[in-house]
């Protein structure tokens, strides 16, 4: 090793492959980098191609306002539209308020100890749990022990639970960003920690719990397995008419349509079509929430 | 002292935890009088500020003990509602923090969580704590824009209008001016000046010019410990103990 000499700049010391190497690792990462970022977008891309060439052409109106007919070879999926609505309407309208609630109390009123940590080890569990398993529970405890029958009810509550730890994740990260010193200032304002909690924590932290409850119904809306066996039926050409109706939804007529049906190869393009119009769906409720977390923010004055 | 005793300190001890960060401390506050609390970082100045208006009952572990006294009474008594006590003691913080809401909601809000319903007389007292925190001038036609829109010494001085907004018996400080520039700071000084009239104010600074400027009565802080209090001109020339000398004339902390 050659001794540097301290007088003079060090770079002018450092050797010229090394220097050359630094930059040829830099351009090679950089490069890594952004084909990483780029795959996501162009999966997306793929996906929404494929379905949209081998389903625009079933999308018409009658396939949006009509229950299937001869078997499901023709007609329309209106009662799965409406079906997959209601359940993650449904969802969300569960899991939202309770999981909400679950983050404020992790958040913001417990202390440190052993049964924090039991909660926090089930909560991250919850999200590990495969979906079938769902399923499965809500099949079992909702639908058979709670005597709820397949329904849109045991349907929504399965996949309430399913998005649960998903919310309840974003909404402590959201609760996490409010600044310390504006809680301090409410409390010192003479205000209790629950007004402080609803007049201040919560509002500056609902663009980002709406982004959890964005995630939450996404995932809500395209499951198959939990609401196979707790809400979703084969067949059925009636829109129901109360929460303990059963129903048909979007996902679990793909699976049907592409693994069960009568004509599997002949109802193709009926197949791409509704995951088409699920695909919309989902990213409809996506745009939707995204629209309302930017005007919350607006008039957040943030 | 001639003055009324409005807060009186005595032998309190707090504890983060093991460590004991402040230790034996008595001092009173007067009506009418600006204490400055002065001292190196991490003296307990700011531990023994938020000890007066209970904001150290967040911290988890902590421990006090000793004796408080806000006229007369122990607010450390377990019959104290601390919500109710903290709208008498208001807190001013050392960075501006108003609430991403519009200045009128700001400073309205220590009213609203407080139970006045009263529109008229929350637009009044509005009005009225925005003038007293000479901030009304400036932002009279924008009363409705989001208060983070205000600069620097404009959102500390709508701190302190939100403070001032719910009428504290006393006032805690801070460093109220630490992270303004001179000509917010001498705002705020002036503001402080008006303010005694009508408030017992307590103020931690670190810049003695400022405490001399300011305060009525300074008290030293070094090492959790109250080292020496005294009528604030008395104290800056001439001080009875040679550690408050060496502090005061700058030579160490």
């Amino acid at each position: 090793m050659t001794k540097t000499d301290v007088k003079k700049p060090i770079t002018e010391q450092l050797a010229l492959p090394h220097i050359k190497y630094r930059k040829f690792k830099q351009t090679i990462f950089f490069a890594l980098f952004r084909f990483a970022a780029l795959i996501n977008g162009t999966a997306l891309a793929i996906i929404l191609f494929f379905l949209l060439k081998n389903g625009y052409k079933a999308i018409n109106w009658t396939f949006l306002t009509q229950p299937p007919i001869d078997s499901m070879t023709k007609g329309g999926i209106l009662p799965c539209i409406v079906g997959t609505l209601y359940l993650s309407l449904g969802a969300i309208a569960i899991s939202l308020p309770i999981g909400i609630a679950s983050a404020i109390y992790l958040n913001e009123y417990a202390g440190s100890g052993r049964v924090l940590r039991i909660i926090r080890l089930g909560i991250n569990n919850l999200a590990g749990v495969p979906s079938v398993v769902f399923g499965l529970f809500g099949l079992a405890f909702f639908v058979i022990y709670l005597k709820m029958g397949v329904s849109i009810l045991a349907g929504a509550l399965t996949l309430g639970l399913l998005s649960l730890p998903v919310i309840i994740g974003a909404t402590e990260e959201a609760l996490k960003t409010v600044p310390e010193t504006y809680r301090e200032a409410s409390l010192g304002l003479g205000a209790t920690k629950l007004q402080t909690i609803f007049r201040v924590v919560l509002p500056c932290a609902m663009p980002g719990i709406l982004t959890g409850a964005i995630l939450g119904i996404s995932r809500a809306a395209g499951e198959t397995a939990p609401i196979m066996f707790t809400a979703a039926v084969f067949f059925t050409p009636d829109l129901p008419s109360s929460i303990f109706d059963e129903i048909m939804a979007l996902p679990y007529h793909i699976y049907v349509l592409s693994t069960a049906g009568t004509e599997i190869e002949a109802t193709r393009p009926l197949q791409y079509g509704t995951s088409l119009v699920l695909i919309v769906l989902v990213f409809g409720m996506n745009l939707a929430a995204i629209l309302l977390r930017a005007r919350l923010r607006k008039r957040m004055h943030i | 002292m001639d003055a009324d005793l409005k807060m009186s300190v005595k032998q309190l001890n707090f504890f983060y935890d093991k460590f004991k960060a402040l230790e034996n401390i008595s001092l009173d506050f007067y009506a009418g009088h600006v204490t400055a609390l002065i001292g190196p970082s991490g003296c307990g100045k700011s531990t023994f500020l938020r000890c007066l208006n209970r904001m150290n009952d967040l911290i988890p572990k902590s421990r006090v003990e000793g004796k408080i006294l806000l006229d007369n009474e122990d607010i450390y008594d377990c019959a104290v509602n601390v919500a109710t006590l903290r709208s008498r003691i208001g807190m001013v913080f050392q960075k501006p923090n108003p609430f991403p809401k519009t200045i009128f909601e700001n400073v309205a809000y220590g009213l609203r969580v407080n139970g006045i319903k009263d529109k008229t007389l929350i637009a009044d007292r509005v009005t009225e704590s925005l003038n007293q925190a000479a901030l009304w001038d400036e932002v009279k036609d924008r009363i409705y824009d989001s208060a983070l829109e205000l600069s620097g010494g404009q959102q500390q001085r709508l701190c302190i209008a939100r403070a001032l907004a719910i009428k504290p018996e006393v006032i805690l400080m801070d460093e109220p001016a630490s992270a303004l520039d001179p000509i917010a700071t001498q705002k705020i000084e002036e503001l402080i000046h008006q303010l005694k009239k009508m408030f017992t104010i307590i103020i931690v600074t670190h810049n003695m010019q400022q405490a001399a400027r300011v305060s009525d009565i300074t008290a030293f802080f070094y090492m959790g410990k109250l080292i020496e209090t005294d009528k604030t001109d008395t104290l800056f020339t001439r001080p009875k103990l040679k550690q408050t000398e060496d502090y005061i004339t700058g030579r160490f902390g």
